[in-house]
């Protein structure tokens, strides 16, 4: 093998830090009824990604309440506008934290909470439109102190 | 039981104004799922709903679960077309159901 000069020494080194700095993979077990929640909810069809923004902390330092921002693209009109939301947390006991139902009267399709989260775990966010379109949208929030009592 | 819940909104708003309306009422959200000292269940005791409306008309409305935290804060907006009165209701997993009312005027 050839030896490595500095550079290249430097370049590897770079690379290695940026491997272990990569998050783990996102995928957690989902170990709740958080696909029966999905299901219920969009009746079975498969929502498309996009139109939504999500907001939540990287990493939750206290479980118990984690702010949760939710913002989708919508001209929310008689016409068009979002009617629910659907907000599921899979690695809660339960699924199910919140389903925002909008009317045009809501101006915009724009609200904030408040959440539990008892580990590191993803936050998804199904949206429904007057249309019956359906959007998604998902956040891994590390944890470190779970709320969910115990 | 509870503390009056605390609303924050603009005292008056252009017509067609999207105001933005942020809600707090105390409540404990006990989740079911903690234990205490003999180990044995806390039962669940929620707001499982809350809902505003204004002049009688459906604004916003969210169904809560056990995952959301002690004393539920819901921020929402809404468009303001005629000068009325905000209707605020938390319903309780008991039955009792906190309610607020907020008016609103339109700027001249």
């Amino acid at each position: 093998m050839k030896a490595i000069n500095r550079r290249q020494a430097f370049a590897l080194g770079g690379g290695f830090v940026m491997l272990t700095l990569m998050p783990m993979a996102a995928d957690a077990e989902v170990s709740n009824d958080a696909a029966k929640w999905i299901e219920k909810f969009t009746g079975g069809k498969q929502p498309a990604k996009g139109k939504i923004s999500l907001d939540l902390p990287e990493i939750a330092e206290n479980g118990n309440t984690v702010p949760l921002s939710i913002n989708i693209e919508s001209p929310m009109t008689a016409e068009s506008h979002v009617t629910d939301v659907l907000i599921i947390a899979d690695g809660n006991p339960n699924a199910g934290v919140a389903t925002l139902s909008f009317t045009p009267l809501s101006g915009k399709a724009e609200a904030s909470i408040r959440i539990r989260l008892a580990t590191t775990q993803n936050v998804v966010a199904v949206a429904k439109m007057s249309d019956g379109s359906l959007f998604t949208e998902q956040k891994t929030v590390k944890v470190t102190i779970g709320g969910c009592g115990g | 039981m509870a503390d009056k819940p605390r609303i924050k909104l603009p005292k008056e708003a252009a017509k067609g104004e999207v105001i933005q309306i942020k809600t707090l009422v105390s409540h404990v959200m006990e989740s079911g799922q903690r234990k205490d000292a003999q180990g044995k269940a806390i039962p669940r005791k929620i707001i499982n709903k809350f809902a505003c409306e204004f002049n009688g008309k459906p604004v916003f409305s969210c169904a809560l679960e056990p995952a959301i935290s002690a004393n539920p804060y819901v921020q929402f907006d809404a468009r303001v077309d005629e000068a009325g009165t905000f209707k605020f209701s938390w319903t309780d997993d008991d039955g009792t159901v906190i309610t607020a009312e907020e008016k609103i005027a339109l700027k001249a």
